[in-house]
């Protein structure tokens, strides 16, 4: 056995590649799995892209904008799928009714985590590279061409996708599968705010603080400035990571209490509705 | 320095809402003990052993697991226990062997292949173990459990109805398999179970709850003699239904 430690913020890099390993081995076991990570993206990216394509024929505007609607599609699909991702693979526990044996395991919930983060990515990638690959080839809109600002989008999209998906989890183990719902439709409470498809100043005056307040927000904005008036916005990329930060930590912070939450009411033996 | 014992319960309180499931239990096992957790649906013995294991939170009362406060010091000692139950599953798409192997490694278990194929060999799973889990029949299934269960060699182990929902011949089977490993480990042991025969063949001491309180505690034979019956499931329903305290007041 290994050395024995008692902190609920010890870290064994084993017991988190442990729960890497169990997600890879459920990917790889099941093609509808592989199948829905590649569906939906691959619907909205062919929707909006032939949108784009009409419009870009119609409008001035929109002909110097070419790329904001395919550019948005994808960036909105990394912050959504990666929180999907999350809460995904948190929740085959749930549907597994595996998560009394977790929780009564060595593994820590930080480890839990980092370890459904990994998997996020590892989702996002399978569901989206070859997406984004398909826009290059149908619309000649090539996401990578975005070089380094691209990286700033994803790392702040991530951790916001990230922020979300602990909460939502917590949420999950606390209430059962009877908040399962959230998993699925929280997200979509940023797709207003954070103004995916339009920018801040088309919100009403009242409602643009809160988007401010949104890290994502920044995400978009910025895409649209790269991309309209060829401009990167570093300023912009710097208060999204502080916000963020101050996201992630909150989500991790919540999953905390409610996961002890769950143990004063019992649920974590329940684990279902 | 003193040893403590593997399981100490101390007024073990546990209310959910307003409805108490455990209310002021006390109780300490020997080390290498096999006691059998008994009591009808809503005794309390799931809520006593979600709270042993670190699941539950106490509202009142403490629980030690060797030497360990549950569950504020559960680091401590997750590593030398397991526990085993048919209403908790193992991922259904992954084969028996990555899911010992994926239990393997959070318990941190060493040369992880070998033991795998040494507990296939004991469970009979030698052949199972490049198959679903989710394509056994229950009682591979609960020889699978029962192979998570022991991946780690526990000291302390915790069975919830073991042999629930399986055929004679499979129960017999795991029960002498359960037996084997507590003699081979010395492994202290906590059964909750609804079935007698399991009780009365494996446990050293029995335990009897309802309505969140101990009833009884003893050994089966001394069980049998204080309540003139037979078998421990006559005693099981007079205690049920509350004959026990009847008999004594007429004595």
């Amino acid at each position: 056995m290994t050395a024995r430690t008692e902190s609920a913020f010890d870290y064994s890099p084993r017991r988190a590649a442990a729960m890497m390993l169990r997600y890879w081995y459920l990917l790889r076991s099941s093609w509808p799995r592989l199948l829905d990570l590649v569906y939906w993206p691959t619907v909205q990216m062919i929707t909006w892209g032939f949108l784009q394509y009409y419009i870009m024929q119609n409008a001035g505007f929109f002909a110097r904008a070419g790329g904001t609607f395919i550019g948005a599609v994808l960036l909105w699909d990394i912050l959504f799928r990666g929180q999907l991702g999350f809460s995904v693979s948190f929740m085959e526990e749930m549907w597994a009714r595996n998560i009394a044996n977790l929780m009564m395991s060595p593994l820590r919930p930080l480890e839990f985590i980092s370890a459904l983060m990994v998997m996020s990515i590892v989702r996002l990638a399978i569901g989206v590279i070859p997406v984004t690959l398909l826009a290059l080839a149908f619309f000649g809109f090539n996401l990578y061409g975005l070089g380094f600002a691209l990286v700033a989008f994803f790392i702040n999209l991530m951790l916001t996708s990230w922020a979300v998906g602990v909460f939502v989890s917590g949420l999950v183990l606390r209430n059962g599968l009877g908040a399962e719902n959230l998993a699925w439709s929280i997200m979509f409470l940023f797709l207003p705010l954070t103004c995916v498809y339009y920018p801040v100043t088309t919100l009403p005056v009242w409602l643009q603080p809160v988007a401010w307040m949104l890290p994502p927000t920044y995400v978009f904005e910025g895409m649209r400035t790269l991309l309209i008036q060829n401009v990167f916005r570093p300023d912009l990329m710097i208060d999204a990571l502080l916000l963020n930060a101050v996201f992630f930590a909150a989500g991790v912070f919540a999953f905390l209490k409610l996961l002890q939450s769950a143990r004063r009411h019992g649920s974590l033996m329940q684990a279902g509705e | 320095m003193p040893v403590s014992p593997p399981i100490a319960v101390d007024r073990l309180v546990k209310i959910y809402k307003t409805i108490p499931a455990v209310d002021g239990i006390s109780f300490e096992l020997a080390p290498g003990s096999v006691t059998g957790l008994l009591g009808g649906n809503g005794a309390g013995k799931t809520t006593t052993i979600a709270t042993i294991m670190g699941l539950t939170t106490p509202t009142s009362g403490r629980v030690t697991v060797l030497g360990a406060d549950m569950p504020r010091q559960r680091y401590r000692v997750l590593q030398r226990m397991n526990f085993e139950s048919p209403y908790v599953a193992m991922p259904m798409r992954l084969t028996v062997r990555q899911n010992l192997t994926v239990f393997g490694m959070l318990y941190g278990v060493p040369d992880l292949a070998q033991r795998i194929e040494e507990l296939a060999g004991q469970l009979d799973l030698t052949d199972l173990l490049d198959r679903q889990t989710g394509r056994l029949s229950d009682g591979q299934k609960t020889r699978v459990s029962l192979a998570k269960a022991l991946i780690n060699s526990p000291e302390l182990l915790l069975l919830d109805e073991p042999t629930a929902s399986l055929d004679p011949d499979t129960a017999d089977w795991i029960r002498a398999h359960i037996e084997n490993y507590r003699r081979a480990r010395n492994a202290t042991m906590l059964i909750a179970s609804h079935n007698m025969n399991e009780v009365e063949r494996l446990c050293e001491r029995v335990i009897i709850m309802k309505r969140g309180r101990i009833e009884d505690d003893d050994t089966p034979a001394r069980l049998l003699a204080r309540y003139g019956r037979q078998t421990l499931e006559e005693v099981f329903l007079d205690v049920a239904r509350g004959r026990g305290i009847e008999r004594e007041a007429a004595q």
